[in-house]
């Protein structure tokens, strides 16, 4: 080594591990730019609610990068958490547009619509909270988070993992669908629920509060990448991927490896959640349809498609994924599920870090030369990594 | 029975003259009926360098997986400072001072040199603690130290699949030392290394042995004389023979087991 390398990198350690790298905080702007200045302002309210409905997807992309790419944990069943967030959300919609006045032509007036179909004549227990917004609120995180918390941890202390888990959360989707669909005086059955009009006397069906929820939806987005970036920053970021990697070394340097899965599964679950409650105030009904097993699927390709290693890359590849279903299933309605199933197999074998690994491994170095051949020579370009 | 006041500076034979850091006693296992350790005692100093040898398919990888806790022991008992570790998790045998290295380099690849000591620092091991831990002056201080100790303080910045074999033997060894345990296990550390790594290995191994004790699996004989203060010969899952290298180099028993060929 020869000494201005050991200097160089002397400097480097006052900090060396900062917050985002510059390239990153370049992504983020980038992204918030797309989202909450492009789209907006070139978008019909249409349109713009589409992306919205995507960007709710983005959420639980934005968890999968999380648990999948980086604690290595790959769950079939997050349409699990996106659709408890979802229907935490539409219940309390739901009571608030069941006013007594709203229903007084039903034999129990004050009641969700399909409880009344349903011989149903009190409101049940678990919707009695929520009657309060609050509350409503706090279980919308709440209660998918605790789900997951369940789960994660009599799978991961009991080492339950790969593709064993991967098969359970699956059959946990499915389970959940067919007791919604089969409960249905109390979830509102296959068809969901649905008629949502107001959020505490604010009516969501507008053009107005639509724009409004879609800039909610972007901030809320782009929280989630910071509190994601701030958990990949700090050690237990490095400690989930050398779980990934040599899970029993982690063990064997004094770490519960049980408990750092399960934060990092019970986190995909409340981002997916906070996605759920969105799609209901944007979409305006919350289905079994987006709970069960084919959601959950596509929701870990929208992750695939963008990198499962990057945050950024994950909302991008959602939007395109979810640009493409629509276009090409508005020309070609059979061949779409084809398309998707054959984009996740090239995935998988000829790019497995999806579109962020082919922009680090072929554009971001060209970027890079550019940038150095346009920087005076004396100039000193910091290099962290050696070049791959 | 180690919990006898009656601790001597002399090191004597009998198991009860003195307080072991380490006593393993009747220690066994069995798999499906077969008894891959099988009736084990023995007993490890503070600040002893002892060596196991044995072998192929003699146990001794298995006594180690008993005592750091990823294998369950059938029958028999493991104390280590009077407490007993075949009934605790294995982060809490860590947890305890307990540090094993395992027999292929077992390290992050895909994090820095800097990175993967820092996972090993002993703080912030709980979920949240993770999630505050700060990289301050204490931990880069600590971390230089030991990286130096392990020949690696110009590596610090390297991703760890770049490494040598050898190197990743000694940032394994680093880890270790890090979290600072009163018994260090390592499980063949110069099998695969060239003569001057094994040289720098043993070098280091006597270095880092002032506090603690180390108990070394390994098949180079010249490496175990140049370590061990005692070895223990394991066969077919039962101890052998037991003493000074020159003890046991010089056991009929031993030599036609093990060493003859």
């Amino acid at each position: 080594m020869t000494s201005p390398v050991q200097t160089l990198s002397k400097s480097l350690t006052v900090n060396d591990n900062p917050f985002m790298k510059p390239m990153e905080w370049v992504s983020l702007a980038l992204l918030a730019a797309f989202i909450l200045i492009v789209l907006p302002a070139t978008l019909d309210a249409f349109r713009l609610n589409l992306v919205g409905k995507y960007l709710t997807y983005a959420f639980v992309a934005l968890g999968l990068v999380m648990c999948w790419g980086y604690a290595g944990i790959l769950s079939l069943g997050q349409g699990v958490f996106f659709g408890l967030g979802g229907y935490c959300m539409a219940m309390y919609l739901k009571l608030e547009a069941s006013s007594v006045e709203n229903t007084k032509i039903q034999s129990t007036p004050g009641i969700p619509d399909f409880m009344d179909w349903n011989q149903i004549t009190e409101l049940p227990l678990m919707w009695k909270p929520f009657q309060s917004l609050p509350l409503t609120l706090i279980l919308v995180v709440a209660v998918p988070v605790f789900f997951a918390f369940v789960i994660g941890f009599a799978m991961f202390t009991r080492r339950v993992g790969g593709t064993y888990f991967a098969i359970i959360t699956q059959a946990i989707a499915a389970i959940l669908t067919i007791l919604i669909v089969g409960q249905q005086g109390y979830t509102g059955g296959i068809n969901g629920i649905t008629d949502l009009r107001t959020l505490h006397g604010w009516d969501i069906r507008t053009d107005s509060a639509k724009f409004i929820l879609y800039f909610l939806n972007g901030g809320l987005l782009i929280g989630c990448i910071l509190a994601a970036q701030y958990v990949k920053k700090a050690k237990l970021g490095r400690i989930l991927l050398a779980m990934r990697d040599k899970e029993d070394r982690v063990r064997f340097s004094g770490y519960s490896v049980a408990g750092f899965k399960v934060f990092a599964f019970c986190l995909a679950a409340g981002f997916a959640a906070i996605g759920g409650a969105m799609f209901t105030l944007q979409v305006g009904f919350m289905s079994p349809s987006f709970v069960g097993i084919v959601p959950s699927i596509e929701m870990v390709i929208y992750a695939a498609v963008g990198g499962r290693l990057s945050l950024f890359g994950a909302v991008w590849g959602t939007l395109l994924v979810n640009w493409a279903k629509t276009t090409f299933s508005e020309s070609f309605p059979e061949l779409w599920l084809f398309g998707l199933g054959a984009l996740f197999i090239a995935v998988v074998l000829a790019f497995p870090n999806g579109l962020a690994g082919i922009y680090r491994s072929y554009v971001e170095p060209r970027l890079t030369r550019k940038v150095k051949a346009l920087a005076p020579v004396g100039a000193p370009v910091p290099h962290g990594t050696p070049a791959e | 029975m180690n919990a006898a006041i009656l601790s001597s500076p002399i090191i004597g034979e009998s198991p009860d003259a003195k307080d072991f850091l380490l006593s393993v006693e009747a220690l066994t296992v069995s798999f499906d009926g077969f008894k891959a350790v099988n009736d084990v005692s023995f007993y490890v100093d503070p600040n002893e360098i002892r060596v196991i040898i044995g072998p192929n398919g003699a146990g001794k990888t298995t006594v180690l997986d008993l005592i750091c806790g990823r294998t369950k022991a059938s029958a028999g008992s493991i104390k280590f400072k009077g407490q007993e570790l075949t009934k605790i998790s294995e982060s809490a045998i860590v947890q305890a001072g307990v540090g094993r290295k395992f027999q292929t380099p077992s390290i992050y690849d895909d994090l820095t040199v800097f990175e993967n000591l820092e996972i090993s620092f002993p703080r912030g091991r709980t979920v949240w603690g993770a999630l505050t831990f700060k990289r301050d002056a204490e931990v880069r201080d600590r971390i230089h130290e030991v990286a130096t100790m392990i020949f690696l303080k110009d590596q610090l910045k390297e991703r760890a699949e770049f490494l040598s074999h050898g190197q990743k033997q000694w940032l394994e060894i680093g880890m270790l030392l890090i979290q600072d345990p009163e018994l260090l296990m390592l499980d063949e550390p110069v099998a695969g290394m060239s003569v001057g790594e094994r040289i720098k290995t043993a070098e280091l191994l006597n270095q880092i042995i002032v506090g603690r004790s180390v108990l070394v699996i390994e098949h180079d004989m010249k490496f175990v004389e140049d370590i061990a203060h005692r070895v223990t010969v394991l066969h077919q899952g039962k101890v052998l023979s037991e003493g000074s290298m020159e003890r046991v180099k010089n056991d009929p028993k031993v030599i036609e087991v093990y060493l003859g060929h």
